[in-house]
């Protein structure tokens, strides 16, 4: 478990956060830019110093103001992935990647330099010079010189924000692969809400300083303060489901008592799969339909209705142990005599949700963290 | 013509390049220290530090080997207690000439220094201690590499300052052939005989020759150093 509560007072801003997390898992601090995000991960990490307030990782206290406990940066083992990479540009990446390794006590050593390498697909970097490296390698060499340094704790402060998107998608799988296989806590920040979803275990949302809400990604893509962050474009249901069965292009995810058909290669029987379902894609329907190319009819019930600032009405639709979130217009609820309890069908069209497998490993009881 | 170089003048110019490296060599780590304090360090009195590393810079060089001749001489109170407890005569010797060119190219190797110093990325020194590196190992590791650049260019400055030092030098250590002569005092010596127009020219011609070697050396240096960080 990761505890965290602190609070920074700043003449122009202040900060004041608290947090708990499952370890291992990843949590992502999500806000938009300049609510404190990089604030918080610099106080976990003790490049800055909290007034007050405590960081507990797994029952270890790494600083807490009231007991007189600051662990020195250097001894905290939390590994940090800075958003400009900060590779040391007179040493070789495998100098850069040494540089932490060697810096570990012996005790701590458990992820394998040869492992790094090969999970980031560095291996033919390593007598390159940092100005030698695209931005999406760089950032790579970066993640595998804070995992060698034997961390028990990785900070991602907005590692992808300064690539572009072919960059990031470089990078991603490297992250996810990261995730399922180490079980390495991460706190991830990030202003991109299609970075969260595919990498979050948890998700606090910030704004202006402080914590307005957290939980699992599915819970907070239904709050309030998740829509005001992402704006009413981006609103939309987060599902987790396992694959029941799969064809050539298409999986099918059982959600609740319903089955959602997305779009995705490669799936596997089996495996656990995130979507997000965009609230402007689906349509609600007060009666089965037929002759539509849509793939997905899921039957439910209403169970809210609420009035966005744009004025369109969002519509959340129980699909029994899942919710899905429609956007309509005030017309149409009118039209249709939309309300709470009413038995509905939620229209996707399986294009529109897009999957991303998540293996998330859960270590074998017993094992070290 | 460098074939018939003297014996005299072959040892104006030893001495001046042993004088310029003696001087560089002992003030380099006090430049990188003072250079640290003053970019780094927060304390009451640090402008007051800065004036006096800066002091020699606007003095008139007389008056610093005045001041040092006051301090280091043979009844000083520098030089007595470094000639009664070490047995060290720094007036009217070549560590003496060494030390005047020392105090008087100190702020060139300083302010160079500083510079590199502020261009360090502390962004890098963070990563460094995130990595686990402490304060020390920070500074050897990271910070001090990469100041290097600046570091090797305040040196060479400093050397090809040292090289021609003039007033600070024969105040201090005096105008001593095969001591404290160097080039520059050769060439003075030179200009007060009656017969001393050629071998002034030919001295002369020398630190020119001297002067375009040291830039060219320095020049090539700096663009290999550049190479080596990365650059």
């Amino acid at each position: 478990m990761l505890k965290v509560k602190l609070l920074k007072r700043r003449e122009e801003f202040s900060l004041s956060a608290q947090f708990e997390a499952p370890t291992p898992g990843v949590v992502a601090l999500f806000g938009r830019s300049g609510c404190g995000k990089s604030t918080l991960v610099n106080l976990v990490s003790g490049l800055l110093e909290p007034d007050e307030g405590f960081v507990q990782l797994n029952g270890t206290v790494l600083a807490d103001t009231q007991a007189g406990i600051s662990v020195p940066v250097e001894k905290r083992r939390i590994g940090y992935v800075f958003q400009d990479a900060r590779l040391f540009p007179h040493f070789t990446v495998l100098g850069n990647l040494q540089y932490g390794q060697k810096r570990a006590a012996p005790s701590a050593h458990v992820i394998e330099f040869d492992d790094v390498v090969a999970l980031l697909g560095i291996g033919s970097l390593l007598q390159r010079r940092p100005n030698q490296l695209s931005g999406g390698e760089r950032q790579r060499v970066s993640l595998g010189r804070a995992l060698l340094s034997q961390p028990s704790l990785l900070l991602l402060d907005e590692p992808l924000a300064a690539l572009d998107a072919a960059r990031r998608e470089e990078v991603l799988p490297y992250l996810e692969a990261l995730r399922d296989g180490l079980s390495i806590p991460m706190v991830y920040v990030s202003h991109q809400f299609d970075e969260v979803l595919r990498l979050a275990t948890h998700v606090v949302l910030m704004e202006a300083g402080s914590i307005v809400a957290q939980g699992s990604p599915s819970e907070v893509s239904l709050l309030p303060q998740f829509r005001a962050i992402v704006g009413p474009e981006a609103v939309g249901a987060v599902l987790d489901g396992r694959v029941v069965k799969v064809d050539a292009t298409i999986a099918d995810l059982q959600l609740g008592h319903g089955v959602l058909r997305v779009s995705l290669r490669d799936a596997r029987v089996g495996a656990l799969l995130r979507v997000q379902v965009l609230a402007r894609d689906v349509i609600v329907a007060t009666e089965p339909p037929r002759g539509l190319s849509v793939r997905n009819a899921l039957e439910g019930a209403i169970s809210g209705l609420s009035a966005e600032q744009d004025d369109a009405v969002l519509v959340t639709v129980d699909i029994g142990s899942a919710t899905i979130l429609s956007r309509v217009t005030p017309e149409a609820v009118e039209a249709l005599g939309l309300k709470p309890g009413l038995k509905v069908w939620a229209l996707v069209k399986a294009v529109s949700a897009r999957g991303h497998a998540f293996q998330l490993r859960t270590p074998p009881p017993g094992e070290r963290i | 013509m460098i074939g018939s170089i003297t014996p005299a003048e072959m040892e104006a110019l030893r001495l001046s390049l042993e004088v310029a490296a003696r001087s560089v060599l002992f003030s380099l780590p006090l430049a990188v220290l003072v250079a640290w304090v003053l970019t780094r360090a927060l304390f009451p009195g640090r402008s007051v530090l800065d004036a006096f590393v800066h002091l020699p810079l606007v003095l008139p060089p007389v008056a610093v080997g005045y001041v040092l001749l006051i301090l280091f001489g043979a009844h000083g109170p520098l030089g007595g207690w470094l000639r009664r407890s070490f047995g060290i005569e720094l007036a009217f010797s070549t560590a003496g000439a060494a030390l005047a060119t020392a105090v008087m190219t100190f702020p060139l190797m300083v302010r160079s220094i500083r510079i590199a110093l502020e261009s360090v990325d502390r962004g890098l020194e963070a990563a460094a201690r995130t990595l686990g590196a402490g304060p020390l190992d920070r500074f050897f590791t990271v910070t001090l590499p990469l100041m290097l650049p600046g570091i090797l260019a305040g040196a060479v400055t400093a050397f090809a300052a040292g090289l021609g030092e003039f007033g600070a030098v024969i105040t201090f250590a005096s105008n001593i052939p095969g001591v404290t002569r160097t080039l520059p005092l050769a060439l003075y010596t030179a200009m007060q005989s009656p017969t001393g127009d050629l071998p002034a020219a030919r001295l002369a011609t020398i630190s020119i020759a001297l002067g375009v070697i040291g830039l060219l050396l320095s020049e090539l240096l700096a663009r290999r150093v550049r190479r080596l960080m990365g650059r």
